[in-house]
């Protein structure tokens, strides 16, 4: 076999295999990308689909309510312009808290937010950067320039 | 005072970075010995400067120094000594210090124990490994100084952030900067080599140990970090392609396929350019790594407190190597002799694939790392990429790698005989069936997809001891013989049986864990009880406990099987009053076959707590198969081969030589 040939036969190889991983990742990215949307996002364009997405804002002040087997939390998610009601079976993260940023993901029901996971921050001052975005959009950012 | 003398240690290892890049490249081009050989004392200072400065830094924490502002914001004095060590680099300013460290100390190995380089190379490594100082010492004294002053000095310190003060998390850092860091200096061999326009088998060899090295903490690394994330977060898993993960699995999976393709320039003095050019991708995607964690451009549990200032300054250092790298490898690898010839089915073929394979892979993760960056730059869209994604492409891509790694050290070199090299392989195919059917029969009432992870590494695994035995002769010649020659191996050839076995034992874990485990969540009052996996759990108790700087809510849970106590459960919810901070301590209990997780949350005593339970399978092998790997490592960086100091000419075995057995 020539250098030539042996050259070409590995640049197909190679174009090969990156062919296989991009029809791969195409298709993966097809299902498994989840969008994130804030609670003004959903209310104003409607979006109603039964794919996993991501909401994030703040957990409305005085809207936690745990349940009586003690494990099912309902909570709002807000930007302090609209709110969403979600739903949540499981242990919360340690900082959840009312007024404080959440991101959680799972997917929409009769507008009803049903949680899969609630993400954990570590962190009390920490906002995540799409809630912080969220809020900006919303005109109701009220921190510093963290983040 | 000893603040102040480790800024100004950092000024002079600054200094010393410049004199070490500038004279020995000088030298290099001009083949003036006298100014080459400043390269080594340069290198030594530099590397001593920032060892004083790291010092200095460390005696603030020990002796709670708050007037030094960055002591004051990560430390406490109430803090356990341990903890006040590993602070030092629990927080960006510490951590660039000891990345500069780590730097200087691979410039530092090769001044040292790199007497057998010839000079002209060693000059050219040390003055490019001094330029990569250069820019992040830079980078430290003007962004990051951890020396500034606070006045007044408060009182005590803000403590440093609780889920870091844990010992797996004082020992990661360290050796995951001694890898990414590591590829530096494989770079640094990569870009002198591009300058004499020269590689050959002997250059590989020379970069072998430190690349070695760098693979090998690298990995050791990367397990403390998720040993650390299983055990310390509480959210039961060992791996989410968390982006920061994911920083430091690319050069992992590109520092791998280095490893690989530097064995073919060794032996037989081919893939040259595309090793150079894998060298420079490691220590490329070891650089974005320090960019993505530092800039603040990702949220993830392991992001610092960041500004942009230093996000635009780790890019520019980066445009400038990546950039110049790049260049310089297009105007000099063409020019580069072309190697011995091999056909596609043979050993060098093999390890193409496993190269070919690896890349294709790291392109997945870059792609899925940096997509929601892409696109929230371009169109605002916020997305995630999560793991189904990743389990989508990597693992797609990992299954035929992990085939081919059986069939690969069976080949001879030039031109391979895939029927013998199948047909010696009935061990393997033995091991696969037999591995898969008895996974299946003990989980037959569980989904059926971890069976072909089982099979995958059954073969994996039996294919790697076969080679081992088939080298040694055994059971074809008396045992006796077949000892003597296991003696006379090469320790790089026991490292590789090892690292391979330790791959296919992890991938046992990985597979049982993915679709195995299960999970209960439930709101225990005390004497409450639950059921997972045939054990049955019962709240005893919940205390209230006092740390040296936290207090705790302690839950006692027994856990029996039958009439049997099995263990003795004690989750923790720490509460962190200087941080303000609540964190849970998961407790596991680990047999060989899983591990049972359980965690206590929010609750009290007439509402009683949220108790988290998960019964991981096979959890303990991954842990397993990533410390063989580290280990197969550690025994190949000791083949004698690899000494510089080592005589040139191989005492070969004749035995062995005849069975065509050097190997990496």
């Amino acid at each position: 076999m020539t250098p030539t040939r042996r050259r070409l036969t590995f640049i197909g190889l190679g174009f090969l295999s990156l062919l296989v991983a991009s029809a791969l990742a195409l298709t993966a990215f097809e299902d498994t990308l989840v969008f994130f949307y804030s609670p003004s996002d959903i209310k104003e364009k409607s979006i109603n689909t039964d794919k996993q997405i991501r909401i994030g804002g703040l957990v409305k002040n005085g809207s936690l309510r745990k349940s009586k087997d003690g494990i099912t939390v309902r909570f709002e998610v807000t930007d302090l312009n609209h709110s969403i009601p979600a739903i949540y079976r499981g242990s919360l993260p340690d900082l959840f808290r009312e007024n404080q940023g959440v991101v959680a993901e799972g997917h929409l029901s009769k507008g009803i937010f049903r949680a899969k996971t609630i993400l954990a921050k570590h962190d009390e001052n920490y906002m995540p950067k799409e809630v912080a975005d969220s809020l900006k959009k919303a005109g109701k950012w009220k921190g510093g320039n963290k983040n | 005072m000893i603040a102040e003398l480790g800024h100004f240690a950092l000024i002079l290892a600054l200094v010393m970075a410049t004199v070490q890049t500038v004279v020995p490249l000088l030298g290099a081009h001009r083949s003036n010995t006298v100014l080459m050989e400043i390269g080594k004392p340069s290198a030594i200072a530099q590397f001593f400067a920032i060892l004083f400065a790291f010092c200095a830094l460390t005696n603030a924490y020990i002796t709670s120094d708050f007037s030094v502002a960055n002591v004051a914001e990560n430390s406490h004095s109430l803090k356990p000594l341990l903890y006040k060590i590993s602070g030092v680099w629990g927080n960006h300013e510490g951590s660039m210090v000891l990345w500069v460290l780590i730097l200087a100390l691979f410039g530092f190995t090769v001044a040292v124990f790199g007497k057998n380089l010839p000079p002209t190379l060693r000059a050219r490594v040390l003055g490019i490994q001094g330029s990569i100082g250069v820019a992040f010492l830079a980078f430290v004294i003007t962004t990051s100084n951890p020396f500034l002053r606070l006045n007044p000095a408060p009182l005590d310190g803000r403590d440093l952030n609780p889920l870091l003060q844990d010992p797996g998390l004082a020992f990661h850092p360290p050796m995951l900067y001694l890898g990414y860091v590591g590829f530096s200096i494989t770079f640094s061999f990569a870009i002198a080599a591009l300058i004499e326009g020269n590689i050959g088998p002997a250059w590989a060899r020379w970069v072998r140990p430190w690349a070695l090295l760098a693979w090998t903490s690298l990995t050791a690394g990367i397990t403390l970090g998720s040993w650390w994330a299983y055990y310390e977060l509480g959210w039961g898993g060992w791996w989410y392609w968390d982006p920061v993960e994911n920083a430091s699995f690319m050069p992992w999976l590109v520092g791998t396929a280095f490893l690989h393709s530097a064995i073919v320039v060794e032996k037989r003095d081919a893939l040259k350019s595309w090793t150079i050019l894998l060298a420079i991708l490691a220590f490329t995607l070891s650089l974005m790594g320090t960019f993505l964690v530092r800039s603040g451009v990702l949220t993830s549990v392991h992001a610092f407190a960041v500004d942009p200032e230093r996000g635009l300054f780790i890019l520019a250092i980066l445009a400038f190597f990546v950039g110049g790298a790049f260049i310089l490898f297009a105007i000099r690898a063409p020019k580069m002799a072309l190697g011995g010839l091999f056909q596609p089915i043979s050993r060098e073929g093999g390890l193409v694939m496993n190269n070919l394979l690896l890349s294709v892979a790291t392109a997945t993760v870059f792609l899925g790392t940096l997509y929601p960056l892409f696109l929230d730059a371009t169109t605002g869209q916020k997305v995630s990429v999560g793991p189904p994604f990743f389990n989508a492409t990597f693992i797609p891509i990992m299954i035929p790698l992990l085939l081919l790694m059986a069939i690969g050290p069976m080949l001879s070199w030039k031109q391979g005989d895939l029927a013998s090299a199948m047909s010696r392989l009935w061990v393997a195919a033995i091991c696969s069936g037999g591995l898969g059917i008895l996974f299946w029969l003990l989980n037959s009432d569980k989904p059926f997809t971890p069976i072909i992870g089982f099979a995958i590494a059954g073969w994996l695994g039996g294919g790697a001891l076969k080679e081992l035995a088939d080298r040694v002769l055994l059971f074809r010649i008396p045992l006796i013989n077949s000892l003597l020659r296991a003696r006379g191996l090469p320790r790089s050839a026991y490292g590789m049986t090892l690292a391979h076995l330790g791959i296919a034992i992890f991938v046992c874990g990985a597979s049982a864990d993915s679709a195995w485990r299960s999970e209960v969540v439930f709101n225990a009052k005390e004497k409450d009880q639950t059921e997972i996996a045939g054990f049955n759990l019962k709240l005893q108790k919940v205390d209230r406990l006092k740390g040296p700087n936290y207090e705790s809510e302690r839950a006692h849970i027994l856990v029996t099987k039958g009439s049997k106590i099995i263990a003795n459960l004690y989750p923790e919810r720490r509460f962190y009053p200087v941080q303000q901070m609540l964190t849970t301590e998961a407790t596991i209990y680990s047999t060989v076959m899983a591990d049972l997780y359980a965690t206590i949350g929010e609750g009290d005593k007439r509402k009683g707590w949220v108790l988290r339970i998960w019964y991981n399978p096979l959890i303990p092998w991954i842990w397993l198969g990533c410390l063989l790997m580290v280990l197969g490592g550690i025994i190949s960086l000791t083949d004698r081969r690899l000494r510089i100091g080592a005589p040139e000419k191989r005492v070969r075995n004749y035995k062995t030589a005849e069975l065509g057995a050097e190997h990496g």
